[in-house]
């Protein structure tokens, strides 16, 4: 065998295409060998790193635009979509870590290996939005999932957080094995994993018509509901949303989806398109049944970690009704909500990480009685951000579902729009509840005292509220950004 | 030797890996059965790669998705030892304070 | 174009806003911690990060403490500059939009729309909605009784919710619903319309449970909540089908394309009864009307002057308002007028039925406004929208004064609300019942009087527009006939005969304070003459009001199919005897009234034993709260229930169980299948799995 060449050029140019993640992976680097170095009382500038180097990574992104750069021989592109997936990621990660600051403290979880994981997730999730190769995408969603199976039981002596790592690790690597089989059956029919050359090949009904092509396909879909919890690919969502860290179920709510969704909306805007009735059917129901089950269980729920987790299975099928509206109008809506719900959930869960006192039971509906006019800043917020996961103006949760079923109308799934008003309709209530409970239900005697923010800590908190609040009433600039990533994707 | 027979041990190696994941109880038994799953994959990509595909790409799949196989089942039994520190049990079932 | 005092239109909505936030400040570094002291409670302190500056300066606000010594109801410093802030906003909205609209009557007639678009709120492509604002004849009207009463019952809240201690939250909900409530009138397209219309109903669910620690406050709150939502979905729908079929939806874009879209057969009838029907389901939820009356009469909870602003002057008009904002739209579909105008005749009877056997002076008025809001429907139905529009600015005076009124007294009772404990007390409240008693004959219709015009408009307009016909005016007409006796009966109950109040009670009766009796008699002014802006040609008037509204609805009557809104005067005798005959019904009501509750007060209870049964039916509003409650309520939370243990219980125990039965024999197998929890889920996940390769498999094979 002939020694490969060895391309410099190329190498510099992929390195270059991964800027972001090579940030995030080095922070990560430093965070561990800081930890070896810095004592006790000193772990909390772990902290301060982490934020530092995600906010390099943040910087990284922006100045390399929205150019196409591809790198890796086209393993992996950083594009309009790529950099518009990436800032999110990296903006949840942010707001993350930077509540972290009080959650690490309170939680014992000041630790150097935690920081790591999620910043080793957060690399992960980069890698799948910007992977353009079904291997990349796999290398992506384990690179995100095997930290997060650790961060769910991080709490090591809490049974709740175990159990939770146990089911979803169980069931995320059953469902890996799916998804790896897909690609493989993929690999067979097309000869390829790369998506846009599978994708110009989809015009040849022999690769369209080809069963295994299709088997291939429909695993590669099981993998990603189940990353995105869509039903019935969602049970272990409730269960892992409620034993891990209320920290890391922020993360979880806000970038898993975002990264998992950044890859689902690659495959689905190129390659469906060709194969359209089957897939908009499959799309359709599982549209439906995720929000219909994921807002009718959202109801009778009394753990507020369990309720916004299904809460985020349903916002998953919103997410999902944009998609099967596919097109420009459904790329552009699915890109604004992913966004917006990272700052809704990171908020909501920001401010019940301060109400509840302790794990487990602190998060009872009950514990909330009485708090909106003792503590208004913190009523205020969750409020704020419970109005806007409801999908009530003037918040960005209203914005964006107007433009997820403004889609889908527009595609003619106007059956699909109905179900989803009329879902919106009933979330109100459930999302209603705790706003009840905190206005309208006397205190109790000895109403908790709220933990006392970290001021990154009021600081990520109001930064979500602004965002909330100015994505609702003046979204235009996001909303064309999203529209020119969803062009740059499809031309 | 031709794909049909690699296809056939590799789609029985997935059923295999599903029954187990399916029926056992221990944690340990199912990550072997997921286990399972993965190396049928890794066999479809190796004989693809190699009958239909001038390049190594699925040869290179292979040995990527064996690390992460490996790291995986690190993880893994690290979450089942603390479970098993805690509850002295890793039977999937008895955990069961997660519902509704 | 030089606008000049136009330009200043956005001042308007912004007012109130301003007032949001000073208010709010207050309400958050004086107030609360004055709240927190009084409740026992220590002041968060320095414990919790954000409001500790506030809190330092604060707990030191002084007269809070020394002065509360001296009585539980002396007022802090900080409450004077609430009442004055408050009404302050909103009394310069009004000016604002007063010198706005004397600006844009000094326009020419066709020339009387101003469009100020702030900036672009939701823009992609060739879809924009902005935050923009039209003033026109019609969103004048609206802004100007939106303004001018709210302004009246905000210098009377500040009598009113004098004793109240959370004083300050109080009038930053609403200055808050009077900000929501004119981005809705003055809103220029659909989506912006809809921010405020879902804002004024968080406002109203916001004061409803004001005294939130009433069980009855708060799930009235919710109730109203919920069922608004109902009709908040239908808006939503239609508005997403305004934008399908117009590609736009501000509303000179969509009325504009009309003559185009239905020339080219892309506007069809069917496309325009469904918008039409979704919006007027909006609609019926904000405006009360069958189905979704329910929730009103509880709204009743919340404090007498919320009830006479938002549900019964401003808010619950809102409905009214936009069906005649998109008459355009409904001209084109006759079925979805005669729906209107049904529904609208229906409720004003149905809940004038409801309102005589009433016992609650502020339920009685609640049925009455659901009744009210019945004849602007039915005046919109008929195609008579300057009738309906005029009817609800007449309704809004006289109504917000029965509400105020009826506050006067309760107040006056300390807080008593129940007819049968009142009883003579137009001894003690001259003013108030003087200024009552105006309104009760202007509701009642009896001539001169403002709601005699509207009123009348309405009846004459459903009996002789093409739109309408005789049955529509019957049914009125019959209306208008319980209205008065239901509404003479709560004044003869309240005002005359002999005391039944507690001995107790009648010691502390007093006239209530200036702030009070002012609006009272300037809104008593109103509903005597604020009818004169509308007398119709043939008394002799030249009906002002419908002439300023005229370029609003003209062009919609040249845009839509059927030829003038307003139908031809087909004779004047004609009018004048109906007008006879509804005053006479009237006439007849009060004077049953008059019977029963002074002449022989022994027979309504002699009627009620007559006919229990359907007194009973009455008296419990035909049950229909309980009928709902059965019948929905009940169903949503059992399909939940039922739902949410699908996966539990059928998946997990039923089909797992089946399947594994089936498939299995050996049943130490089947016992590990079922047992395992997390096996469930991967079962779960497996028959997923394989259904959807399975579907899309066979969707794409089997053609």
């Amino acid at each position: 065998m002939t020694p490969i060449a060895m391309d410099t050029g190329a190498l510099v140019r992929g390195l270059y295409c991964i800027l972001p993640e090579m940030v995030v992976i080095g922070t990560a680097i430093l965070v561990l060998l800081a930890d070896l170095l810095l004592p006790e009382e000193g772990k909390k500038r772990l902290c301060h790193l982490s934020v530092a180097g995600v906010a390099a990574a943040i910087l990284s992104a922006l100045w390399l635009g929205p150019g196409k750069i591809e790198g890796f021989s086209g393993m992996i592109v950083h594009d309009g979509m790529g950099l518009f997936f990436t800032l999110t990621i990296l903006a949840a990660a942010l707001l993350t870590l930077m509540m972290a600051t009080g959650y690490s403290e309170w939680e014992g979880t000041q630790k150097g290996e935690f920081y790591a994981l999620i910043l080793l997730s957060t690399s992960g999730m980069l890698f799948m939005a910007e992977g353009t190769d079904l291997m990349t995408v796999f290398l992506g969603l384990e690179t995100l999932s095997i930290p997060i199976y650790c961060l769910v039981g991080f709490h090591r002596g809490r049974m709740r957080s175990l159990e939770g790592a146990m089911k979803y690790f169980l069931l995320g690597a059953f469902s890996s094995g799916f998804f790896l089989y897909g690609i493989a059956l993929m690999y067979a029919a097309a000869g390829t994993t790369r998506i846009p050359v599978i994708a110009s090949m989809m015009r040849d009904a022999r690769l369209y018509g080809n069963p295994v092509f299709l088997a291939g396909i429909g695993l590669l879909l099981v993998g990603f509901a189940f990353k995105v919890s869509l039903v019935p690919f969602h049970m272990w969502t409730p269960d892992a949303y409620e034993g891990a860290p209320t920290l890391v179920t922020a993360f979880m709510g806000a970038a898993v989806k975002a990264a998992a969704f950044a890859a689902l909306l690659r495959v689905v805007l190129l390659t469906f398109p060709a194969i359209l009735p089957a897939m908009s059917g499959v799309l359709w129901v599982l549209a439906a049944l995720t929000m219909t089950v994921g807002n009718f269980s959202a109801l009778l729920q009394n753990n507020m970690k369990r309720m916004l987790a299904y809460s985020s299975i349903a916002h998953a099928g919103y997410i999902l009704v944009g998609l099967t509206a596919g097109g420009v109008a459904g790329g552009q809506a699915v890109l604004f909500y992913v966004l917006v719900y990272a700052f809704m959930n990171l908020g909501a869960f920001g401010v019940i990480m301060l109400v509840a006192q302790r794990e487990d039971d602190g998060y009872d509906i009950d514990n909330f009685a009485g708090i909106g006019f003792r503590y208004p800043v913190l009523g205020g917020l969750l409020s704020l951000f419970l109005v806007s996961l409801a999908g009530i103006p003037p918040t960005a949760g209203f914005v964006g579902k107007f433009y997820l079923f403004g889609a889908a109308v527009r595609s003619g799934y106007v059956g699909l729009a109905v179900l989803g008003v009329l879902n919106s309709a009933v979330s109100v209530y459930y999302y209603l509840r705790p706003v009840v409970s905190m206005y309208m239900a006397p205190a109790p005697e000895g109403i908790p005292v709220p933990r006392p923010p970290r001021s990154a800590f009021s600081f990520a908190l109001c930064a979500s509220a602004a965002a909330v609040l100015l994505l609702g009433v003046m979204p235009a600039s996001a909303l064309e950004f999203a529209e020119r990533s969803v062009l740059s994707l499809l031309m | 030797m031709t794909l049909d027979k690699f296809l056939v041990v590799a789609a029985a190696l997935f059923c295999c890996g599903l029954y187990t994941v399916m029926t056992r109880r221990n944690a340990v038994a199912v990550l072997m059965g997921v286990e399972l799953i993965l190396n049928a994959a890794n066999i479809n990509f190796v004989a693809f790669s190699h009958f239909l595909s001038r390049v190594m790409g699925g040869q290179i799949f292979a040995v990527f998705v064996i690390v992460l196989a490996a790291a995986e089942a690190a993880v893994a039994l690290a979450i089942f030892l603390r479970l098993f520190a805690t509850t002295g049990t890793v039977e999937v079932d008895t955990a069961d304070q997660l519902k509704g | 174009m030089v606008s000049g005092v136009l330009d200043y239109l956005w001042l308007v909505p912004a007012f109130p806003l301003l007032g949001v936030i000073l208010n709010g400040v207050l309400a958050l570094i004086a107030e609360r911690p004055f709240l927190l002291k009084e409740a026992g409670l220590p002041p968060p302190g320095g414990s919790h990060g954000h409001p500790s500056r506030g809190n330092s300066h604060a707990t030191e606000a002084p007269g809070s403490h020394g002065s509360g010594a001296s009585g539980p109801h002396s007022a802090p410093v900080y409450r004077n500059v609430v009442a004055f802030l408050a009404p302050g906003a909103v009394g310069a909205s009004f000016v604002v939009a007063l010198l706005c609209v004397l600006s844009l009557a000094a326009r020419p007639p066709e020339g009387r729309t101003f469009v100020q678009i702030l900036f672009p709120w939701i823009q992609s492509g060739s879809f924009l909605a902005p935050v923009g604002f039209q003033l026109d004849p019609l969103s004048s009207v609206m802004a100007l009784v939106v303004t001018g009463v709210g302004f009246l019952i905000h210098v009377y809240s500040v009598g009113y919710m004098s004793h109240e201690r959370a004083f300050a939250r109080y009038f930053v909900y609403l200055n808050l619903f009077m900000f929501a409530m004119l981005m809705l009138v003055l809103a220029n397209n659909y989506l912006l319309m809809f921010v405020g219309w879902e804002g004024v109903g968080l406002c109203s669910y916001l004061l409803i449970g004001y005294w939130y620690e009433k069980q009855s406050a708060s799930d009235a709150g919710k109730k109203a909540f919920i069922v608004n939502r109902i009709g908040d979905f239908g808006f939503l729908l239609g508005v997403f089908l305004i934008f399908w079929t117009f590609g736009s939806v501000s509303f000179t874009d969509v009325f504009a394309r009309i003559p185009l879209l239905r020339d080219s057969g892309v506007l069809t009838a069917g496309m325009a009864t469904a918008i039409t029907l979704l919006l007027f389901l909006g609609a019926t939820g904000k405006s009360a009307q069958i189905p979704l009356y329910v929730w009103l009469p509880d709204a009743m909870e919340g404090p007498t002057p919320v009830s006479a602003l938002i549900h019964a002057a401003t808010m619950v008009t809102a409905g009214v308002y936009m069906v005649a904002r998109s008459s355009a739209l409904f001209l084109l579909s006759p079925d979805a007028m005669s729906v209107v105008a049904v529904i609208g005749a229906a409720t004003a009877i149905f809940s004038a039925t409801i309102g005589i056997c009433q016992t609650d002076i502020k339920r009685v008025l609640a049925y009455s406004t659901v009744s009210q809001l019945g004849y602007m429907f039915l005046a919109c139905g008929v195609g008579a929208f300057a009738a309906g529009i005029f009817h609800l600015m007449t309704h809004a005076f006289f109504k917000a004064l029965l509400f105020l009124g009826s506050g006067s007294v309760i107040h006056a009772l300390s807080g008593e609300q129940d007819m049968r404990k009142m009883g003579g007390v137009r001894r003690y409240l001259p003013v108030t019942f003087v200024t009552m008693f105006a309104a009760t004959l202007a509701i009642s219709g009896i001539p001169g009087l403002s709601g005699f015009f509207s009123k009348d408009e309405i009846l004459w307009q459903s009996f002789s527009s093409p739109h309408g016909s005789p049955a529509l005016w019957f049914v009125g007409a019959l209306a208008a006939g319980i209205t008065a006796f239901y509404m003479f009966r709560l004044v003869f109950l309240t005002f005359y005969g002999g005391s039944r109040m507690d001995p107790e009670v009648e010691k502390h009766v007093h006239e209530s304070p200036w702030t009070m009796t002012v609006p009272l008699s300037i809104l008593a002014v109103l509903s005597v003459a604020g009818g004169w802006v509308g007398i119709p040609a043939s008394l002799g008037g030249d009906n002002r009001f419908e002439e300023w509204l005229a370029p609003v609805f003209r062009s919609v009557a040249a845009a839509g199919a059927h030829g003038a809104a307003t139908g031809a005067h087909p004779s004047v005798s004609l009018e004048f005897g109906l007008m006879g005959i509804s005053v006479g019904v009237a006439l007849a009501g009060i004077g049953i009234a008059y019977f029963l509750y002074r002449l022989r007060t022994s027979k309504p209870a002699e009627i009620a034993r007559r006919v229990p049964a359907l007194y009973d039916l009455v008296y419990h509003k035909y049950y229909v709260d309980e009928i709902y409650e059965w019948a929905v309520v009940r169903r949503v939370v059992d399909g939940s229930v039922w739902l949410w243990q699908m996966f539990d219980a059928l998946f997990i125990d039923g089909i797992v169980n089946g399947i594994a039965d089936g498939v299995r024999s050996a049943g130490d197998r089947v016992r590990r299948l079922q047992a395992g929890i997390v096996g469930g889920y991967a079962f779960s996940l497996l028959a997923g799995a394989v259904l959807l390769v399975g579907y899309i498999l066979y969707r794409s094979m089997v053609p």
